[in-house]
């Protein structure tokens, strides 16, 4: 069973899955921030590495990716990142990012590096499955999950072939449009889970938007995973950056339990 | 060489480039535009409304005409130019825009977005959208609202909001990116106009189609005029969409080579350039596989040109491929050289040229003088020069 799977056997648990920006506001905050994570009681941890053009992120995941680049952090810094912390932890850890960095970095070299230093999975948001069976090679071959996404405008035969060809985990939009912390999720949220989860057993994680305990608790009634990010990120910009990140991850998981 | 007419495949595909590179809440509506545009396509009332509209409204057909006096300061092959810029609006822009926004129309959505650099398919899509009675969103990068003052107020003139972006470089590419997450977030009511042969399937062959009159129209006058087909065709590429336009119709004419410009900017070994098929590789932006200008870490580099229609990182991926084929030659010229052949025709012909086709200009001169008299160059005058004059200005250092 992959790390990522083994979460998702314990029985009546819902996954956390808080999202960092790599290298945001500086790596050494990274190193800092995954352990506290996972001693906090997060199950996954999604490490964005930044790119230049992130087209489905909100202003406050494009800032922070605008930052790290500024920083220098690039594909290869994040893999000398991940190799440190998998010495640190060992939930799973899942690299997002758009899909030029990787191809640019060669699929396969890429995918190897990734399972050489210990992670896990893949969320690539502009990559559909249409686009996705050559850099499934490369994943499969390394022993990685690929995990796509869903929206609520995903049709019938869309959630069937992204149900089909998702692993690890499905990874479910919240809403039609870009990440962010928003007041309210959508009323319909509780209706597309249903409609996924009529036609797949794998597991349903669902991301963009959700920014409170509140907003954690309502997920996890129909969810198996709770993914949380602009709003960490937003936690990440002042003073006690990592205390005030912590107590937050903390209030999220008790929402959970 | 296949012939093109099987391409893009049905994955949008022109073979290894192109495709859809989207988010996921996307690809429903990229389907639900494939389908409306296949019907519409065979629709002919569809193009009977596109043609009457292109005559009456935009101005067409535009003149080929004989470049006598800048034929004879070259001294070889005959220039013929392409007048697009005498197009309603002033570039082939319009013919895009009249055609998805008559496809917007009948996909029945009331609310249309763009991107603009320059301000030219800004302006030509808040034309159409006033025209047609729709909503009209445009995103600029905040670096070009400033450069293109006077081309917010014309789009404003028109009814469209002129949003500044002022994320990544604050250029197109950011305003493309704005474009699609305001797309992202607004599917359900909104209809994404975008400006050139770029993008996810199936924006470069429904941008191609619209934009393929230039070529066609060419073929006729060029037939009427010398009875015999060009031995070149000239134009210069940013996203490549005026380009494509008047190659493509000559796709199968094998005698009939093309030469696409694009933007050396302050040259090509500064950097400070946005010659994507020249000195760019193969990678992902905006939805599409084709040549990008990337680092080596595949971070989408920003680029310059002396014409902010060329300055964009990427290239339409059918443009990819008539590269990988040999189709097309791709060469660039620098700002310099544009500025010179930007004077060169004012003052031969008479005809103030828009920055973007002053690339095409400046290589067809180059060109014409080591060719003989028997041969023929058509180049596709893409724009008129008035959105430039205060670029031109400060290019040529001189006080008002």
């Amino acid at each position: 069973m992959s790390r990522i799977a083994s979460v998702f056997a314990r029985a009546s648990h819902t996954a956390l899955i808080p999202y960092i920006t790599v290298g945001y506001p500086n790596v050494e905050t990274t190193l800092k921030a995954v352990p506290l994570f996972a001693s906090n009681g997060c199950d996954i941890i999604e490490l964005g590495i930044p790119f230049s053009d992130p087209l489905a992120d909100g202003a406050t995941i494009q800032r922070a990716s605008y930052e790290a680049l500024r920083q220098g952090v690039t594909p290869k810094a994040c893999f000398e990142v991940a190799q440190e912390l998998r010495r640190r932890v060992e939930i799973p850890l899942v690299f997002m990012t758009y899909y030029n960095p990787v191809l640019k970095f060669g699929l396969e070299q890429f995918c190897s590096k990734c399972a050489e230093v210990g992670i896990d999975g893949l969320i690539i948001p502009d990559l559909p499955p249409e686009e996705g069976q050559e850099l499934e090679k490369s994943t499969r071959r390394h022993g990685l999950d690929l995990i796509y996404l869903l929206s609520p405008a995903s049709t019938e035969e869309r959630i069937k072939l992204v149900a089909g060809k998702s692993s690890g985990f499905i990874y479910l939009v919240s809403l039609t449009g870009v990440t962010g912390a928003r007041d309210k999720l959508p009323q319909e949220l509780e209706g597309f889970v249903a409609r996924v989860r009529k036609r797949t057993e794998k597991p349903l994680c669902v991301g963009f938007g959700v920014s409170t305990p509140e907003q954690a608790r309502r997920v996890a009634r129909v969810a198996d995973g709770v993914i949380v990010g602009s709003r960490i990120i937003q936690l990440l910009d002042g003073d006690k950056l990592l205390e005030n990140a912590c107590s937050f991850v903390k209030c999220l998981r008790e929402a959970l339990s | 060489m296949k012939k093109d007419k099987q391409l893009p495949d049905s994955h949008g595909y022109f073979e290894q480039f192109g495709g859809r590179f989207v988010p996921e809440t996307l690809m429903p509506v990229l389907d639900e535009l494939e389908a409306a545009y296949a019907e519409a396509k065979r629709d002919s009332s569809f193009w009977a409304e596109f043609d009457s509209l292109s005559c009456n409204y935009s101005g067409r057909p535009t003149p080929l005409y004989f470049a006598e006096r800048l034929t004879r300061h070259c001294g070889g092959a005959q220039i013929f130019l392409k007048r697009e810029d005498l197009l309603h609006t002033g570039a082939h822009k319009i013919n895009n825009a009249l055609g998805q926004g008559l496809l917007a129309r009948r996909m029945k959505k009331q609310r249309i977005i763009a991107e603009t650099g320059a301000g030219q398919h800004g302006v030509a899509t808040a034309t159409i959208c006033a025209k047609l009675g729709l909503d009209c969103v445009v995103y600029m990068g905040e670096e070009d609202v400033q450069r293109q003052a006077l081309n917010v107020f014309r789009m404003k003139l028109l009814n469209a909001e002129v949003r500044p972006v002022s994320s990544g470089t604050r250029t197109l590419k950011d305003a493309i990116n704005e474009a699609i997450r305001d797309w992202v977030t607004n599917v359900e009511n909104t209809y994404y106009l975008l400006g050139s042969v770029v993008g996810p399937h199936p924006y470069p062959v429904m941008v191609r189609d619209f934009q393929s009159i230039i070529g066609k129209e060419t073929r006729e006058q060029i037939l009427a005029q010398c009875s015999r087909l060009p031995d070149y065709i000239i134009a210069c590429v940013g996203g490549g969409s005026n380009a494509m336009g008047i190659f493509h119709p000559f796709v199968n004419d094998k005698k009939v080579k093309f030469i696409g410009v694009e933007a050396a900017g302050k040259g090509i070994r500064t950097g400070k350039h946005a010659a994507s098929l020249v000195a760019g590789t193969v990678g992902v932006l905006h939805g599409t596989k084709s040549y990008v200008l990337q680092d080596d870490a595949g971070q989408i580099l920003g680029t310059h040109s002396i014409s902010a229609g060329l300055d964009y990182p990427g290239v339409g991926p059918e443009h990819s491929y008539y590269k990988k084929t040999g189709r097309a030659t791709y060469v660039a010229v620098d700002d310099k050289e544009a500025m010179k052949a930007f004077q060169l025709l004012c003052q031969t012909e008479g005809i103030i040229p828009a920055l973007e086709p002053a690339h095409a200009i400046s290589y067809a001169a180059k060109m014409a003088g080591s060719m003989n008299k028997e041969q023929i160059i058509v180049v596709n005058l893409s724009g008129h020069g008035d959105k430039d004059m205060d670029i031109v200005v400060k290019a040529l250092g001189v006080k008002l």
